[in-house]
């Protein structure tokens, strides 16, 4: 497993992404049917739920990390986590966007109240959004790794929690206009699951981008630090 | 005497002699109350609105003791002789999460009173809620301990505590309002969804209660 890991390169992984992401929106735009209701504006689906889920899986995953972080006391795990939750933040400022013009698109309105999955997903947001605040507010860079990471492993308990209180928190079992997948014909099905594998590679080639990003910078400062104390 | 009741002890008796947290709740939640006398332009309120005024104000209120909770630690060296001690430094989540505990139903047994005489016609619907209030205070104490430790580490202090625990609490308001929107309607309490609410509340009491046991020996390293 860590062998096959090595062996895939930033530059495959991203190529990767290129070529199933490209195909998933093809598929979408050509082979699926329109939507009999929704017309046109239902292709925003294949990109706004696809988000949805990998943002979500990404907080998941950032908590993985976090346990990993604490367990070893490896910094390499918290830069992780702390790259996963960044990458899902900015995933989710895009959920809410493409969200709110599927709502005016389909139901007429930017935001509606009423619906579950759109206001569990807004307080999960604005929970993950106080995460930077929280890493930046301590200096130590030890305390900091490990305080991060017991905010993502709470964080990371607290978004099914939510999704099941908010879903309770509606007076009847409310209409659902879409049930993510459950109701698709194949038709509709398939494209959205390349779309969604789709957007796993990207969050994967984004995470992977900014660490190594990350990384060589840390390095460079490192250098620099070397020269200045030869010169 | 165990270290947690010797914590907990010392936690109650610095409160008894300073009273920096107790009064200060129930003085935000009675002047809470006015406010929203004055906001919402009613004398009674029922259902949906009376627990919607009843849980924010407690929370709100709560917010004050859980800054305040890790304050003395922090300027008196209490963090450092905790890990000197030769004790299972998780003993201070517990020994602080019941203190929290304490604190909240001293302050509701102030605060919701007060709140009935303002504003309910039949207080019949308050013994159910309190049960309910009972597994809100234990989640409140549960992630408000953890986070109250993280937040008193940080420069940003007083700011960070309520703005990660606001969402934090969400599905706590949602129990708590949800169930009291039934048990303080008008013609009396109707337990609709009761066993749902308490459900749900349990279930977060007891991950977060997992929770901070599991990770609170790292916010104590040095």
């Amino acid at each position: 497993m860590a062998n096959a890991l090595r062996s895939i390169s930033l530059r495959r992984l991203a190529i990767a992404t290129v070529a199933v992401m490209g195909a998933g929106y093809l598929l979408a735009f050509l082979y699926a049917p329109e939507d009999a209701n929704e017309g046109f504006a239902q292709k925003i689906f294949y990109l706004h739920v696809p988000l949805a889920i990998v943002s979500l899986l990404g907080f998941i995953v950032a908590a993985i990390w976090a346990i990993q972080h604490l367990r070893t006391g490896d910094s390499k795990y918290d830069a992780r986590s702390y790259v996963s939750i960044h990458i899902s933040v900015i995933f989710g400022l895009a959920v809410l966007l493409t969200g709110a013009i599927w709502a005016k698109g389909s139901w007429g309105v930017w935001w509606e109240w009423k619906e579950p999955t759109l206001v569990s997903f807004l307080i999960v947001f604005l929970l993950y959004a106080t995460y930077y605040p929280l890493r930046y507010a301590i200096e130590d860079r030890d305390r900091q790794a490990r305080y991060a990471s017991v905010f993502a492993i709470t964080a990371g308990a607290f978004v099914p929690l939510n999704f099941l209180a908010v879903r309770l928190a509606q007076p009847l079992i409310h209409p659902r206009t879409f049930s993510s997948t459950g109701g698709l014909p194949d038709s509709m099905l398939f494209p959205f699951l390349v779309c969604l594998a789709g957007m796993a590679l990207l969050w994967a080639t984004l995470v992977w981008f900014e660490l190594d990003s990350k990384a060589a910078s840390a390095n460079l400062k490192r250098i620099r630090r070397a020269l200045e104390a030869t010169a | 005497m165990s270290p947690f009741s010797a914590l907990l002890r010392k936690d109650l008796r610095v409160e008894l002699r300073t009273l920096r947290s107790l009064p200060a709740m129930a003085l935000f939640a009675v002047s809470a109350f006015v406010i929203f006398r004055f906001g919402l332009d009613r004398t009674t309120l029922d259902g949906e609105l009376a627990a919607g005024v009843l849980v924010p104000t407690l929370l709100f209120a709560a917010l004050l003791a859980i800054n305040r909770l890790f304050v003395a630690e922090r300027e008196e060296g209490g963090f450092e002789l905790i890990r000197l001690a030769p004790i299972d430094r998780t003993v201070l989540f517990a020994a602080k999460a019941s203190a929290l505990v304490i604190y909240l139903v001293i302050l509701e047994l102030i605060a919701v009173p007060i709140f009935a005489l303002f504003f309910l016609d039949s207080a019949s619907g308050l013994l159910p809620f309190a049960l309910i209030l009972l597994l809100t205070n234990v989640g409140l104490a549960a992630t408000g301990t953890v986070i109250s430790t993280i937040a008193t580490m940080s420069s940003a202090r007083d700011l960070l505590a309520p703005l990660i625990l606001l969402p934090l609490l969400i599905p706590l308001v949602i129990a708590a309002a949800g169930a009291g929107e039934h048990l303080l309607a008008a013609g009396g309490p109707d337990y609709g969804r009761f066993g749902t609410w308490l459900a749900l509340l349990g279930l977060y009491d007891l991950i977060f209660l997992l929770v901070g046991y599991a990770t609170f020996d790292f916010l104590l390293e040095d």
